[in-house]
């Protein structure tokens, strides 16, 4: 029996079930993205808070089309970072969001473990897009969805990693969730940006610090951005990074001759790849734009919605209504 | 909870009995089968879709393509309802624009069911006609919603339940009036 979803908080908690259910129940709205009329009104009546605490256009845009295409409403609030003491001013925004009785929130903070603590406090479903340096799980998602669509199955590959990984809650998103799936990862990059610790986080993973190495054999590989506004001690200069971890043609050549490019955006075209690999056939970052939106949709579609309460569905004896 | 069988309505061979007549009225109530097309609801229409249209290409050699259209996102009850259901997607592999779509499902009740299938179709395009053929017409209707093509048509009180058995996905083959008990 599936245990039913309350809130997305992150990959590492999802059962192997639970993200099979989530991958599977986005497929219609894979196809619902091609239909020419893309509105339904299934979430009709409903607001979902888009609560962003961190500079995002991408996940926040694709969160509110999910929201606008299943009917709901959204109420966008956007905070400066800046401006945030850690703690206190979490705890009067969501006293400010309880008062306004939105029907979910989907949250990015720059704290690690904000939307658990929103959860704790709310009794709405919280969506994690991004805490920290935590977790980002809906990219995981995305990325296992997109894995699955264009190489067949989830399960058996090799998958590397390659960047700034310490840093990376879109890595460790994506590392809980492939290991719960049979596929060997390998994380590369520089060594104050992949140190050896990162191996405990699953088993079947291993750290390399030569690109040749992590990418030889690799049927997936998902380059990270350099994160620049993480970064606090004194980093690679970008013409080191280039030379040492640049994903160029050639470089992809090690890999497996149908191996998957995967980047979760935004690209910066010549640091941390080559523009013909980002546009080249191998690439699947236009799909993982498309997947997001529908893993974002199946997700606020199974979370939001559904009555206040338990309450017996009033024409639960009718069989003859929908199955 | 138990159901209680109150009677047999249709055996395997009336039901496809039902089938093959529903199929000659189909065709012969459409003009041409050219623009044709069967869109199946949810799990048992489909299967009711496929057999029509294997049926009319039996008798007239024509392939009428067919749809299958999964209503959970268009029900009306969604808000009221604790958990949603599950998605089993929509598979419509041909546009729907112009078409003469005639939408199968086992059993018309309420209606409701019907409703959100016509707002599906409508999300795809702009069919030039929709019309309805449903094994069983139950009565009990909560929206202005006929069908044009009906198996047939049983008088039932609201605490029964018709239940639809079929091969494919049921391992056995009947339709059977049933009563809910406590």
């Amino acid at each position: 029996m599936l245990q039913r979803l309350s809130h997305l908080l992150g990959t590492e908690s999802l059962s192997h079930e639970q993200i099979l259910f989530l991958l599977d129940q986005a497929k219609p709205f894979q196809e619902f993205q091609r239909y020419p009329l893309k509105k339904l009104a299934t979430l009709r009546g409903k607001t979902v808070a888009i609560a962003f605490f961190e500079s995002s256009t991408r996940t926040r845009i694709s969160f509110t089309t999910a929201a606008a295409r299943l009917g709901a409403d959204t109420m966008a609030l956007q905070a400066e970072s800046s401006s945030l003491k850690k703690g206190e001013s979490l705890i009067d925004t969501v006293r400010t969001l309880e008062a306004m009785r939105p029907d979910g929130i989907v949250i990015r903070h720059p704290s690690s473990g904000a939307p658990a603590f929103v959860a704790e406090r709310l009794e709405i479903p919280v969506l994690n897009a991004g805490d920290g340096t935590h977790e980002h799980p809906t990219q995981a998602l995305l990325d296992a969805l997109t894995i699955r669509d264009r190489k067949g199955k989830l399960e058996e590959w090799n998958i590397t990693i390659l960047g700034d990984i310490l840093h990376s809650r879109v890595a460790r998103s994506n590392i809980h969730l492939l290991s719960k799936f049979d596929t060997r990862i390998t994380l590369g990059g520089p060594a104050m940006w992949v140190p050896r610790e990162l191996e405990k986080m699953a088993p079947n993973l291993r750290v390399t610090h030569r690109i040749e190495d992590a990418l030889e054999g690799a049927d997936v590989v998902m380059v990270l951005r350099v994160q620049t506004e993480r970064i606090h001690e004194p980093s690679l200069a970008a013409d080191e990074y280039i030379a040492g971890y640049q994903l160029t043609p050639a470089r992809l050549r090690l890999a497996r001759p149908d191996a998957l490019v995967l980047h979760p955006g935004p690209i910066v075209r010549g640091l941390e790849i080559d523009s013909a690999v980002a546009d080249g056939p191998q690439s699947g970052v236009l799909e993982q734009v498309t997947n997001g939106l529908a893993v974002r949709m199946a997700l606020l579609y199974h979370l939001i919605g559904g009555a206040p309460t338990d309450a017996p569905h009033p024409a639960k004896d009718r069989s003859n209504a929908a199955d | 909870m138990r159901v209680v069988e109150k009677r047999q309505l249709l055996s395997a061979v009336e039901i496809s009995r039902t089938l093959q007549r529903l199929a000659h009225e189909i065709v012969e109530k459409s003009s041409g089968t050219k623009d044709l097309a069967l869109i199946g609801v949810r799990r048992r229409g489909v299967t009711l879709a496929e057999r029509l249209a294997k049926l009319i290409r039996d008798f007239s050699q024509v392939d009428v393509p067919v749809g299958t259209l999964d209503i959970a996102l268009y029900r009306d009850d969604l808000s009221t309802i604790s958990s949603h259901p599950l998605l089993q997607g929509t598979e419509i592999n041909f546009p729907v624009d112009d078409r003469d779509l005639v939408i199968v499902d086992d059993v018309l009740f309420t209606g409701r069911t019907i409703r959100a299938a016509i707002n599906g179709l409508f999300d795809l395009g702009r069919p030039r006609r929709i019309r309805l053929c449903v094994l069983i017409d139950r009565g009990h209707r909560e929206l202005p919603i006929e069908a044009s093509f009906i198996g047939r048509t049983v008088q039932t009180t609201d605490t029964e339940v018709i239940e639809v058995r079929l091969q494919e996905m049921d391992s056995e083959e009947r339709v059977m009036l049933v009563d809910r008990v406590d």
